[in-house]
């Protein structure tokens, strides 16, 4: 099966803000690097969990929200690098099947915050079908802007898991940078749910 | 290897301290608790094909006001040491519960390296690590892990000795 990316073009900044404002009730949670920049530069939102290092841990922290949460939307926004290295993980929704939870790569082909070095993605990994292999069948690639829409929808209907790998272009919008003070952030974000700190 | 009474006392006591999801990689002395929580409408059970997902996953949960744990045999720290800056950074509350391989009557020397150095590795990232090696300290220990987790709001492991889960029978009769 040969299944190539053959171009990359989605603005990934504009990309995520359409998405976010299409789904103002989600939980959202994002993978370290560019992706947290481009969530944070949509807007902040009490409802957002940043992280900062863990990597490969955004969606098994999306996984067991959106377990404790099944009646909110949960949205995990990671990149390609970080999805790899928690590529088990997909196999555990795949398992799991949460209907409340979106997985969103967003796919440049490239380890952006180390020097835009190739990645897998690049070099022979189908993201959309491996997701699929590990299980979650409505996994589907986002090959223009307007794919934006399909993804939200998905969102809505909380009838997943759903994977959507989106096909950012490699550029490298200025850094925005989302709170690195961990505490703060999880306090905050249990706060929306009407939940003490800790 | 046969259940014992101290694999239900443990899985009681988390069910009683509220605990939800039970994310595991399975090892025999798990065994009890992976079974009630697959089959228990109450417990969502969570397997991993890593245990550093599971760190993630019971994160997640107290983050949507769940409590979680997460199941693992003494190889699987290892797996878990980056993972654990989540715990730290965001000072989540974290409860572990952890079966020993390489340590007493050990048959696989592969087991050591990791076995050796699990309470070592637990601790240097800043978990407490509580202990039971008799079959009448588990129900008592793993409360007051469950305590700690979740009423002081620490990260904490409880290692289930070797001595525990007894010898295992790997060649003749």
């Amino acid at each position: 099966m040969s299944n190539a990316v053959t171009e990359r073009r989605i603005e990934r900044r504009r990309f995520v803000a359409d998405l976010l404002a299409g789904v103002p009730d989600a939980l959202v949670v994002t993978g370290l690097g560019s992706p947290s920049y481009d969530v944070f530069a949509a807007g902040d939102r009490d409802e957002n969990f940043y992280l900062w290092g863990a990597m490969g841990a955004a969606v098994p922290v999306g996984l067991g929200l959106a377990l404790a949460q099944p009646d909110r939307s949960v949205v995990v926004v990671t990149g390609d690098g970080e999805q790899l290295m928690g590529i088990g993980s997909l196999g555990t929704v795949g398992a799991c099947e949460p209907a409340n939870l979106t997985v969103v790569v967003l796919d440049n082909g490239h380890f952006g915050e180390t020097g835009m070095q190739r990645s897998h993605t690049s070099l022979g990994t189908d993201l959309a079908a491996v997701a699929r292999g590990f299980g979650i069948a409505d996994s589907f690639r986002v090959e223009n802007h307007d794919g934006v829409t399909g993804v939200i929808e998905r969102i809505r209907a909380r009838s997943g898991p759903a994977f959507a790998q989106v096909l950012i272009s490699a550029e490298e919008p200025p850094r925005v940078l989302p709170p690195r003070d961990g505490v703060f952030v999880k306090n905050r974000f249990r706060a929306a749910l009407g939940l003490a700190p800790f | 290897m046969a259940e014992q009474a101290w694999q239900k006392e443990a899985f009681d006591v988390l069910l009683e301290g509220g605990v939800r999801q039970i994310a595991y990689v399975p090892d025999a002395g798990h065994a009890y608790s992976i079974r009630e929580a697959i089959s228990s409408p109450e417990i969502q059970d969570v397997v991993l094909t890593t245990e550093e997902e599971g760190v993630g996953v019971v994160a997640g949960a107290w983050l949507g006001g769940r409590r979680a744990v997460l199941l693992m045999q003494s190889s699987g720290v290892g797996n878990c040491v980056n993972m654990f800056s989540l715990l730290e950074n965001c000072r989540f509350p974290f409860l572990t519960l952890i079966t020993m391989r390489g340590e007493y009557a050990e048959f696989n020397p592969w087991q050591s390296p990791m076995g050796r150095r699990t309470q070592g590795v637990l601790e240097l990232m800043g978990i407490r690590v509580y202990r039971a090696d008799a079959p009448d300290e588990v129900g008592e220990v793993v409360s007051a892990a469950v305590d700690s987790a979740f009423l002081a709001g620490e990260q904490v492991a409880v290692i289930l000795g070797q001595r525990l889960i007894g010898r295992k029978k790997w060649e003749g009769n």
